[in-house]
């Protein structure tokens, strides 16, 4: 048996690269730096260095790259025009999502546990807090997820797929579960996100292996050319193929592989879940996107039946839920189960569109949510004593914000009208270009139920906005809740509140450059 | 010059919003930065006109690309100036008339503690309203169109502190609302039937298209220019608009704004040229209107409003010109241009009037105030001789050339226009001449504490300026055919033809009219006394004075049942539309908590949950497969 070194070109990896060398160089640090302060800022440091240095990389690699890309590494790796765009996107998100990381209260605390490993509510918890201990492991395990799923987008081969999809899930279990206040609902949200994501990884894994089953290939590219010519009647493919995406459809929160959403939005760190929101559903796009273009759409009917019933019952799940939620974080674990419809409403039909217009419109899916769980880690509870302690998670407690703080009000009002999809804001050129891929296939009646879900969708969101603006605060909820002021917070808060609005008035620019992700090297795209 | 024409528009408007937003601190200033900024746009004015005269008569148009505005699918519109010589014109006019209101203004508003804010609305309409008759593309005349609208409600409400005046300037918003619906659809008809907005396509193209089309564009076109011009049906509000600041009346009232319809119907000869009932039917409008002006003239005693009235059948001289075609467009442009400067004029001198008893607008309570007032009554003077058709004032020249227009045709034609246009030289001679007569003769009927007296020299310099120009510029203007050569490259070369009756004949029973209804008026106001307070009068008196019923026809036809349908829409609203909302959202939150039962808590029921909804799935696709 002779084995061949791989060629593998190394230079389109550098951003991956970086934000996982920097992500070792994390967990180094963590043995060696023993102040917890010091070793704070260090992490922070770390992490945003890495974060800006790979997306300027990304960003120039874009700007010099000639063609459509480069395979990196044969049958495994392929830097696209249409990879980098979605690596440009989770690095931003991921920046974003570090200042929220770093962030702590007017009263000096994070958002993450100063101790993951003691039980909530032990001595050794209480003990930890007293010390100062600081949770510094969330940065590395940010880069290990942002470079896991930066990878995510790139890999063209169905094991190595699954390689990637554990790489970005692991930390993401983890981090969910280091919650510092509630520390109870952040540990069984993290176990049932655990339990839950093994299940759909092995319902993943099981569909690799019959596809391989049916085809003894395990490239994408491999595997489409030969699709053709098994046609879609094999059930050992079929089967394998459903199976494949539906452990993708679990990452990218479609109903009905939804149930672990709201659980996990509710229960983990806010950073945490405005990190998910955004870019997990970057990453399982840009997968979703990859094998569909560039593996079995030869499919065609069969894969567009499945598209089409998860589509549907994303939208519908997620919008008529979510009009029932009283508790805010699993109201927006609801939209972002809809949204998810939605980016497979774009999907639906194959068309070349749906390649430039999901880039864009996760783009502004992710700003508008990162903002929204920003301004929500302002908003929180006080105790009887004073002090301000967890985020208040209860819509009634939003009630009136707008006269007691019009920038976090009026900031989340932006961000709630561009998630409903309302002129002017960046929402609603996402949808138009999304819905206007599914048109462009004549998948109308998607469209349809797209625009009936936004505007049923509407009505919660713009609940909320009355709550917070035409409603008098009740003294309960004046004494309850605080309203907090962290820097970092409304600094992000600032920055996607800006890009929000400019995207939805001159979307024109970020339109014409996600025109030109729409590239694989290999596959369907432009054929 | 003309490569800075955009300074004719970017000036005052830059003005307008230093004014509006420096605050308190330019109270002092204000009104000289307004007159600067006017005075401005007429040195530029200026200067293209020069450059344009010294080119080529075939090549005096000069069109300035300023940026790409509207991409949106088919429908590409570039902003961009279009300097002719009717642009030119109107450019000329504006700037000129305004500039000398702002001066005018600085003395009439000195009293105001709100002037800065006035300066500030007299700039932005002259911004607009060169933007109006600059404009390429219909699309941004209409937003010059917008924008002189705009100016209007904001001047005529200017003393909003009056429920009354506020209610003037609504009205003239709501109707002009329904004017601009016109214009509106008049683009739409153009996109269908051209694919594009500006005026060399659609202009250039008009040749080609059916006569049916260009029927509905022009009748829509007319729709747009009753509602800006206040000619029939659309003429009530121009009376109210005289709430406004008497500098308004006469600068947006009279001279300017209220001759954007017969900009935008001789701008759009190309095609009222394709469409001879659309034409027909602005010739109708337009002897309608100056009759029904005139007669409301003839028995106001509100001095603002005679003016109004006269203003509004001197438009309908306009009207009928412009809707006798090719011949007709050079004249129309002709009096519009007399008819600004006398006009205003007449207006301004009325403030003055107004100035020196008190605000007093009733003319009964005027009276030989040509001792009190000497350059008052001189320039006004000249300005009634003017609107008279005196040769050889300016008025003669243009008003002639219009009832001679009138004259030339077939058939019933030109008996019925030219009938009604030489029976409204006779009316407005009577009328003009009652206001005359009332105002600066016969004996004083003043109230006790009036004291009148000469306007400051900022007031009358103006008035002055204007009168030389209502007494000669027709007869410049009119002198070889100048004015109308100077606009042949717009409105088209026309051959002369002969009127039904010749011309001395037309000429002589003009003159013999208007002599007639000066004697009457003379017998009626100047030589017998009058009342100091109105008598009951006949019943077409009483027609009169209510403005011939206008409002309660407006009221009976249109406001009274659509009141009813809005009530019914309200309650159809509420019972049905609302009624199906709210129970289908209650039906969407009775759904959402039944499946929010679904999210029990349990992982072993999520896992449940994933698994037969990937069964499921696959049965669908297998289903669907087979």
């Amino acid at each position: 048996m002779t084995f061949t070194t791989p060629q593998i070109d190394w230079v389109p990896l550098t951003p991956i690269l970086i934000v996982l060398g920097a992500a070792a160089l994390g967990i180094l640090l963590e043995a060696f730096i023993k102040a917890p302060q010091t070793r704070r800022l260090v992490q922070v440091g770390v992490a945003l260095f890495a974060l800006t240095s790979a997306g300027a990389v990304a960003v120039a690699h874009w700007v010099t790259l000639e063609g459509a890309g480069t395979i990196v590494m044969r049958d495994m790796v392929t830097v696209d025009r249409q990879s980098i765009a979605w690596q440009i996107l989770i690095v931003l998100f991921a920046i974003l999502a570090a200042l929220l990381y770093a962030d702590r209260t007017k009263a000096g605390e994070g958002a993450f546990t100063p101790l993951g490993a003691a039980a909530p509510g032990s001595a050794e918890e209480t003990l930890a807090r007293r010390k100062g201990l600081e949770l510094t492991e969330v940065f590395p395990l940010l880069l290990f997820a942002t470079g896991g799923m930066m990878l995510f987008t790139a890999v063209t081969d169905y094991v190595f797929l699954f390689v990637a999809l554990e790489l970005l899930s692991l930390p993401l279990y983890i981090m969910v579960s280091l919650a510092r206040r509630r520390r109870l609902l952040s540990h069984e949200a993290a176990l049932k996100y655990f339990l839950l994501g093994a299940f759909s990884s092995a319902l993943y894994l099981f569909g690799a292996a019959l596809i391989y089953g049916a085809t003894a290939q395990t490239s994408m590219v491999g595997v489409g050319t030969l699709i053709p010519l098994i046609g879609g009647n094999d059930p050992i493919l079929m089967v394998g193929v459903v199976m494949v995406l539906a452990g993708l459809f679990f990452k990218l929160g479609a109903a009905p592989f939804h149930s672990w959403v709201p659980d996990v939005y509710q229960g983990a760190p806010t950073p945490v879940v405005a990190f998910m929101a955004a870019a997990t559903k970057a990453a399982a796009a840009a997968a979703l996107l990859r094998i569909i273009y560039t593996s079995v759409h030869t499919l065609g009917w069969e894969l567009n039946i499945l598209i089409w019933t998860v589509a549907i019952a994303s939208m519908v799940v997620g919008t008529v839920v979510a009009l029932a939620q009283t508790d805010i974080k699993r109201m927006f674990a609801y939209s972002w189960i809809a949204h998810a419809g939605f980016i497979l409403v774009a999907v639906a039909g194959f068309s070349d569109e749906a390649l430039s217009a999901l880039p864009f419109y996760v783009l502004t899916y992710g700003l508008a949510s990162v903002g929204a769980f920003a301004v929500m880690t302002q908003v929180r509870e006080r105790e009887a004593d004073g002090t301000v302690a967890a985020e208040a998670p209860r819509l009634g407690q939003w009630t009136g914000l707008g006269s007691r703080s019009p920038f976090l009000a009026g900031a989340m009002a932006l961000f709630l009208m561009s998630l409903a999809g309302i002129p002017l804001t960046a929402g609603f050129v996402g949808k138009f270009v999304a819905f206007g891929a599914a048109l462009s296939v004549g998948a109308w009646p998607l469209a349809l139920i797209g625009v009936i879900a936004s505007a049923v969708a509407a009505f919660f969101y713009v609940r909320l906005i009355v709550l917070m603006f035409f409603t008098d605060t009740p003294d309960v909820v004046k004494d309850a809740v605080a309203i907090d002021e962290t820097p970092l917070a409304r600094a992000v808060i600032i920055a996607t509140g800006v890009s929000v609005l400019v995207l939805g008035v001159f979307p024109a620019w970020a339109l014409g450059l996600s025109d030109q992700a729409a590239v694989f090297v290999t596959g369907l795209a432009g054929s | 010059m003309l490569s800075l024409t955009w300074a004719l528009i970017a000036v005052p408007l830059a003005s307008a919003l230093v004014l509006l937003l420096v605050g308190k601190r330019g109270d002092s200033w204000a009104p000289w930065a307004g007159v600067g900024a006017s005075g401005a746009t007429f040195v530029v004015g200026l200067g293209a006109y020069i450059e344009l005269l010294s080119r080529d008569a075939s090549d005096r148009s000069h069109h300035q690309h300023l940026f790409a505005w509207i991409t949106g699918g088919e429908l590409k519109v570039d902003a961009g100036l279009l300097v002719d010589p009717l642009s030119l014109t109107f450019v000329l006019l504006v700037s000129m008339v305004g500039t000398l209101i702002h001066v005018y203004s600085v003395a009439y508003m000195a009293e105001d503690k709100n002037r800065r804010i006035f300066f500030a609305y007299l700039n932005l309409f002259i911004a607009a309203m060169l933007l109006l008759v600059l404009a390429d593309s219909f699309l941004l005349l209409f937003v010059g169109w917008e924008g002189v609208g705009l100016a209007s409600y904001l001047l005529i409400g200017f003393w909003n502190y009056k429920p009354e005046y506020a209610t003037a300037a609504k009205k003239a918003f709501v109707v002009n609302r329904i004017g601009d619906i016109g214009l509106i659809v008049a683009m739409g008809l153009m996109f269908a039937a051209f694919g594009a907005l500006d005026f060399e396509t659609v202009l250039g193209g008009a040749a080609g298209a059916s006569e049916a089309t260009l029927t509905g564009i022009g009748l829509m076109l007319l729709l747009a220019a009753t509602g800006k011009s206040a000619q029939f049906p659309l003429q009530s509000w121009l009376g109210d608009a005289m709430a406004g600041p008497t500098p308004v009346s006469a600068l947006i009232h009279a001279a300017t704004m209220v001759t954007a319809g017969i900009y935008l119907i001789v701008r759009s000869a190309a095609i009222f040229n394709g469409a001879p009932t659309a034409q027909l039917v602005v010739a109708a409008v337009g002897a309608i209107t100056l009759i029904m002006g005139a007669v409301i003239g003839m028995a106001k005693d509100d001095i603002k409003k005679a003016l109004a009235a006269s203003t509004m059948s001197q438009i309908g001289y306009m009207m009928l010109a412009a809707g006798l075609g090719p011949i007709g467009y050079a004249f129309a442009i002709f009096h519009l241009v007399t008819h600004g400067f006398f006009k205003a004029g007449m207006f301004l001198g009325a403030g003055s009037v107004m100035h020196a008893m008190k605000d007093q607008v009733d003319m009964r309570r005027f009276g030989a105030l040509r001792g009190a007032m000497t350059i008052t009554w001189v320039t006004f003077g000249v300005g009634w001789l003017a609107i008279l058709g005196v040769p050889p004032f300016s008025g003669f020249h243009s008003k002639d050339k219009i009832i001679e227009a009138a004259f030339v045709g077939e058939g019933w034609q030109p008996w019925i226009f030219g009938g009604a246009a030489l029976i409204g030289a006779g009316l407005t001679a009577f009328y003009m001449s009652r206001l005359f007569f009332m105002t600066f003769h016969g004996k004083a009927r003043w109230t006790d504490d009036q004291h009148p007296h000469e306007s400051s020299w900022l007031m009358t310099v103006p008035m002055i300026i204007l009168a030389v120009g209502s007494a000669f510029l027709g007869l410049i203007l009119a002198s070889g055919d100048r004015f109308a050569t100077w606009l042949e490259p717009v409105t088209g070369h026309v051959e002369h033809h002969d009127p039904v009756l010749s011309i001395p004949v037309i000429i002589g029973a003009t003159l013999l009219l208007v002599a007639l209804g000066a004697f009457a008026a003379w017998r009626l106001y100047g030589a017998r006394e009058v009342v100091p307070v109105a008598t009951q009068g006949s019943l077409a008196t009483i027609a009169a004075r209510n403005d011939l019923f206008q409002d309660q026809i407006n009221e009976a036809l249109y406001q009274r049942p659509g009141q009813h349908v809005t009530r019914m829409l309200v309650f159809a609203d509420a019972a049905v539309v609302d009624g199906a909302v709210n129970k289908q959202a209650a039906g969407f939150l009775k759904w959402g908590e039944s499946w929010r039962r679904l999210q029990t808590g349990y992982v072993r029921s999520y896992v449940g949950t994933i698994l037969g909804g990937l069964l499921i799935v696959l049965l669908i696709v297998v289903l669907g497969g087979l």
